[in-house]
């Protein structure tokens, strides 16, 4: 690669990066917010409003699984998006007799889950309620961590196993588990043979980009539904982008 | 709004926007920088995984301890095979041959037997999936399932050289790619308003 392409697609890059950042800012603007209303409904979403309200009613509790990922790779990106979700989820749940769990196969992330759960029963001035085996490491390679995390699919004290975050196609087999003791699924990953795996064996599989929404739809703030709008605004520019360059490439060969 | 702790998000937000910029520009001193940050990160990312696994262990040694439900005798089987494995990581090295013989040739088997329960899982999570979703979602996923699978297993390759089955065939065989495209643009997309909220301050995974 010359030194001018390079250049080239670091401007194209850095461009796409300001461009989503500025949007993002005016989208979080007062006047220009999202009503949580106007966003399309998911189907996992709705189930998943109904299992954290039946989970405080029954006593039992919810488990968020952040799968096996670090956070410096790619795919640390859905893995914050699970650190969100947990956060939304503990302080919906706190309250049950039953306190929410929280599995990662990263001791970083691990670690992350533990802080991200303290704050909220901080923020709600029940800390001393926050047992820190709440949020545990399970196991540090794929596979140990769903062989770790097993035991906790199988609980019949916890309503719903929400699964955000990067897993291997071994994560059929915890969702397999949980859903033989009844409980609600809802999963959804960056990886495509998660997404596969997730979409037959999850009860409500989040495809695509519906994971990254999740925290949005559980309203954790304005940033969040103003990124639901960037994605779509830059989505439009990509299928712009495709269809004219498509059009270039028949056109003049 | 209040902001929680200002200096932990002006730190967090400062060396997110130096790796980024670091990325982009190829300047010799934002390189080193990035470098540098980078390199501090995963001194403390090993450090993390050691409090992570301190963790895991009282955990466990909780659970053995536990007088409630909460019991599980699983749980000094982890603890024994943690205290085993270090100990023969320690007195050989990780990436000796004594190490692989003694430790990996265990654990891979193990692994490689859970995989194998997986493929019958989800052999029968497909039939599952009839029960749950009995409209035209199972019909195009079975008739999918069906279609891709003789594809693949190449029992279909003497239409190749056929005129128009040939090309009806390379089209089949891209369909699932450009999918997968489609789905990695829109993971692509959420990525990176995931990150830009960690750079605006506006997600913490930290409390500061």
């Amino acid at each position: 690669m010359t030194e001018y392409s390079q250049i080239f697609i670091s401007a194209i890059g850095i461009g796409i990066v300001l461009v989503a950042a500025v949007l993002l800012f005016i989208f979080s603007l007062p006047g220009q917010r999202t009503s949580p209303r106007a966003l399309r409904p998911i189907p996992a979403v709705q189930r998943l409003r109904r299992a954290i309200g039946l989970a405080v009613e029954e006593g039992k509790g919810l488990h968020v699984s952040l799968g096996k990922a670090n956070l410096v790779e790619p795919p640390a990106a859905i893995t914050l998006t699970g650190l969100s979700t947990l956060e939304r989820i503990t302080q919906s749940s706190m309250i049950s007799d039953r306190p929410p769990v929280a599995t990662s196969g990263d001791p970083a992330v691990s670690i992350l889950c533990q802080d991200t759960m303290r704050s909220v029963y901080r923020a709600g001035n029940v800390l001393e309620s926050f047992d820190p085996s709440q949020a545990s490491l399970t196991g540090v390679s794929p596979v140990a961590y769903i062989a770790g995390a097993l035991p906790v699919g199988g609980d019949e004290n916890i309503a719903a196993h929400i699964l955000v975050g990067s897993f291997g196609p071994e994560v059929g087999l915890l969702v397999d588990q949980a859903d033989s003791t009844g409980a609600v699924t809802i999963g959804g990953s960056e990886s495509l043979p998660a997404q596969a795996v997730l979409f037959a064996t999850a009860q409500q599989p989040l495809l695509g980009e519906e994971v990254f929404a999740l925290p949005a739809y559980l309203q954790a703030g304005p940033f969040h539904q103003a990124s639901l709008r960037v994605q779509d605004w830059l989505r439009w520019g990509i299928i712009v982008v495709l269809v004219v360059g498509t059009v270039i490439s028949v056109i003049f060969g | 709004m209040k902001m929680k702790s200002p200096v932990a998000t002006s730190i967090a937000i400062a060396i997110g926007l130096i790796t980024l910029a670091g990325y982009f520009v190829p300047l010799a001193i934002l390189q080193q920088i990035r470098f540098q940050l980078l390199d501090w990160a995963v001194i403390l990312i090993a450090f993390a995984a050691l409090v992570g696994i301190a963790n895991l262990l009282i955990v466990h040694f909780k659970r053995i301890q536990s007088t409630s439900s909460k019991r599980d005798p699983l749980s000094l089987v982890v603890i024994l095979a943690f205290t085993a494995t270090l100990l023969v990581g320690l007195i050989f090295k990780p990436s000796s041959a004594a190490f692989q013989n003694i430790i990996l040739k265990i654990q891979r088997p193990i692994e490689a037997s859970l995989m194998a329960v997986l493929a019958v899982t989800l052999a029968f999570a497909s039939l599952r999936l009839f029960q749950r979703q009995r409209g035209t979602v199972a019909i195009v996923f079975l008739v999918s399932t069906i279609f891709f699978l003789l594809l693949g297993s190449g029992i279909l390759g003497f239409l190749t050289g056929v005129p128009v089955l040939g090309d009806l065939l390379e089209l089949f065989n891209r369909l699932p790619v450009a999918g997968a495209r489609g789905i990695l643009i829109g993971i692509a997309l959420g990525s990176l308003t995931a990150g830009l909220r960690i750079l605006l301050g506006a997600d913490r995974p930290y409390s500061g």
